[in-house]
């Protein structure tokens, strides 16, 4: 053999060993990859994005000592009885089923000691969180599971589903290891089947429809709640239009890193837009409209820390909602697990295969011994921490753009880090006044 | 007996009186006089009371219903009963789209035709249908019975869980999942019951209908049955 040097290995940057790993799994088992969770791919975010703070031009406030408020208004176009937060970070949806009960109660918890609000998912309403939530939305969804008028009306506000960032265009899934008797009776299902929910609301279809949906649930509920429609990050100056017009009270709006109990893999990493750049197509046809802030719009998919709350509002945003996070926050992925996590093949935070109902960390399971290991009590308390680290961080940053409001952080207040999210952002790129696609230049 | 004049006093003044009625009030019997087609007319009854509309009706009426007979003296637009808990409904005429969708409780009676999707996702309500239905039937319906006199459209019981289908003329095609199943004693007391309550015993007898249920194979994932779809 010549004795020469060699080059090491090359890899593909097509054919990396994850998509060589996933072409093997497909061929070996002929069915595609379902998990939980939201997109893992890298994309333009509010990392993008940077605010530029006070200094001559503009004032700071005292960063300990001036107000800065946080709360927000929900439904306050229609409902009788709007919502009032302490905070603008909500917790989205996430379905009994998908999650064990005391994980339901321990969001309950967590978000009533923070002065918001938590929602409940499709599998309908339980106990545990409706008792631990001072403000409980309740989600109207294509399948619904344990609907009624009782629940409706016990419920804080209503939330029609529509989309789904993690899935736009798909419906819900529970896999049969989740399936159990209680779930299973609450969905009216048999026991241990795979659950998959249309995608579609099966009495109305289109705009129109919707509009008189939207009517019948009000007067249901003799017009008291508000109610929100969802849509997933898809075509969000349109869907944002089409649901004011059919008389939404607020708009949810998520984006593709949004996260979901379970979903296929191609779905979640190939469908829908980052959030990013949803927002400002969102805000924009509400001014088109004349309904900013008179509809209300929260935002969600990958919403991390206070930076986050606070580019999300200075976009135009009204609130936010987290899932992912607070998960986290209650103890899912905790490296604690580490030596079970290896026993399933993966690693903390990495974890995602949450369908299958054996989270170590006992939040995403309908397993008795698993879902014994986790205390809502404590939980919830992390959950409070959390969400109130989140809301000094983005006060602090308000404070520091001379705002005494989080709803008063502007586009202005910002500057990109990339073209990509400028353009998308449609906030200037650093050192520059340039957005592309708006003021001249490309 | 007590008259309201819908064109006249407005949709939100007659649900509000009938969502105040509560456990054993004495305004048992109820009139609704021009309706023209207007939505959710009776949504949200939750009380043992008799209301009939003289007309027809847009969409959504007796959504939610609990407790209460609504009767229709016309037609009903699209997705009349939905989530319907508990009570009855009986339609003179016929029936939009989406008719009984989701219900679960209560009978829903249509002596005219369904449209499509009669039925759909239905969670244990019991729906007569003295005439034909439409297209994509029952579904994904988890749960109940569905009982046809006429023809049913294309696609019945497509994705089906639990629910107990009979139709007594011909079937275009069944959905994904959809078979035909034996008509056992206990179905045919199941029938007469429901032809009974459903005020069709006069038109047809249980022998004379055909049973179908869920082949269950799509419960649970298997990529062989993906071309089921």
């Amino acid at each position: 053999m010549t004795d020469f040097p060699r080059p090491p290995p090359r890899y593909s940057a097509t054919f990396t060993p994850a998509v060589n790993a996933e072409i093997r799994r497909a061929a070996a088992t002929g069915i595609y990859d379902i998990r939980g969770g939201g997109t893992k791919r890298h994309l333009p975010h509010f990392d993008d994005l940077l605010f530029l703070g006070a200094s001559i031009s503009r004032y700071p406030l005292e960063g300990y000592r001036e107000k800065c408020a946080t709360d927000v208004w929900l439904g306050t176009r229609f409902a009788k009885k709007p919502i009032h937060l302490e905070i603008p970070i909500t917790i989205a949806g996430m379905s009994f089923g998908a999650l064990s009960g005391p994980a339901k109660e321990a969001l309950g918890r967590g978000a009533s000691a923070a002065g918001t609000s938590t929602t409940t998912g499709d599998g309908g309403m339980t106990e545990e969180e409706r008792g631990h939530s001072k403000t409980l939305v309740y989600q109207y969804l294509p399948s619904r599971y344990g609907m009624n008028p009782d629940d409706l009306r016990r419920a804080d506000a209503i939330e029609i589903v529509v989309g789904q960032g993690a899935k736009p265009g798909g419906g819900g899934m529970l896999l049969g290891q989740k399936i159990s008797d209680r779930v299973a009776n609450m969905r009216n299902l048999p026991k241990g089947i795979d659950q998959r929910s249309a995608c579609r609301h099966p009495d109305w279809t289109g705009p129109d429809d919707l509009e008189i949906k939207i009517m019948e649930l009000r007067e249901i509920t003799d017009w008291e709640k508000p109610i929100y429609v969802k849509i997933g990050g898809a075509r969000p100056y349109y869907d944002t239009a089409l649901a004011v017009k059919a008389g939404a009270d607020v708009v949810v709006l998520d984006g593709m890193q949004g996260g979901t109990a379970a979903t296929q893999d191609v779905f979640i990493e190939h469908v829908g837009m980052p959030i990013l750049a949803c927002i400002p197509q969102a805000v924009k046809a509400l001014q088109d409209l004349g309904m900013h802030r008179k509809v209300q719009l929260i935002v969600s998919g990958g919403i991390r820390s206070g930076a986050d709350v606070a580019k999300a509002m200075a976009l135009g945003a009204d609130a936010v909602a987290i899932g992912t996070a607070a998960l986290i926050a209650l103890g899912d992925n905790d490296p604690k697990w580490e030596e079970e996590y290896q026993k399933l093949g993966t690693t903390a935070d990495a974890y995602d295969d949450w369908h299958e109902g054996r989270d170590p960390a006992g939040i995403t399971t309908q397993d008795p011994e698993l879902s014994a290991r986790f205390d809502p009590v404590l939980g919830g308390r992390r959950l409070k921490n959390y969400l109130k680290v989140m809301t000094l961080e983005a006060q602090t940053i308000a404070r520091a753009c001379g705002k005494n409001h989080l709803h008063n952080l502007e586009p202005e207040d910002l500057c990109s880090l990339t073209i990509e999210a400028a353009a998308m952002a449609g906030v200037p790129l650093a050192g520059t006044n340039w957005i592309p696609g708006r003021n001249g230049g490309f | 007996m007590e008259i309201y004049d819908l064109a006249a006093d407005g949709l939100r003044g007659l649900n509000a009186s009938l969502h105040a009625l509560k456990g054993t009030t004495n305004q048992t019997a109820w009139q609704v006089k021009n309706p023209k087609g207007a939505h959710a007319i009776a949504a949200g009854i939750d009380a043992p009371i008799d209301v009939t509309v003289l007309g027809s009706t847009g969409y959504y009426c007796a959504g939610m219903n609990k407790q209460a007979t609504v009767r229709i003296k016309g037609s009903a637009g699209p997705g009349v009963a939905e989530n319907m808990m508990s009570g009855t409904v009986i339609i003179d005429g016929d029936a939009s789209q989406y008719a009984g969708a989701t219900g679960r409780g209560g009978l829903l009676v249509i002596k005219g035709n369904a449209s499509s999707r009669c039925g759909i996702s239905m969670k244990g309500i019991e729906i007569v249908v003295h005439g034909n239905i439409g297209h994509m039937s029952a579904f994904m319906a988890q749960s109940g019975s569905l009982v046809v006199l006429g023809d049913a459209g294309e696609a019945l019981g497509d994705s089906l869980y639990e629910a107990r289908l009979f139709v007594r003329g011909s079937v275009k095609s069944l959905g994904a999942d959809c078979i035909e199943k034996e008509m056992r004693p206990e179905h045919i007391a199941l029938l007469a019951d429901l032809l009974k309550r459903g005020e069709a015993d006069h038109l047809a007898r249980p022998e004379e209908f055909r049973r179908y249920g869920s082949a269950r194979k799509l419960y649970t994932f298997n990529i062989d049955n993906a071309a089921a779809y």
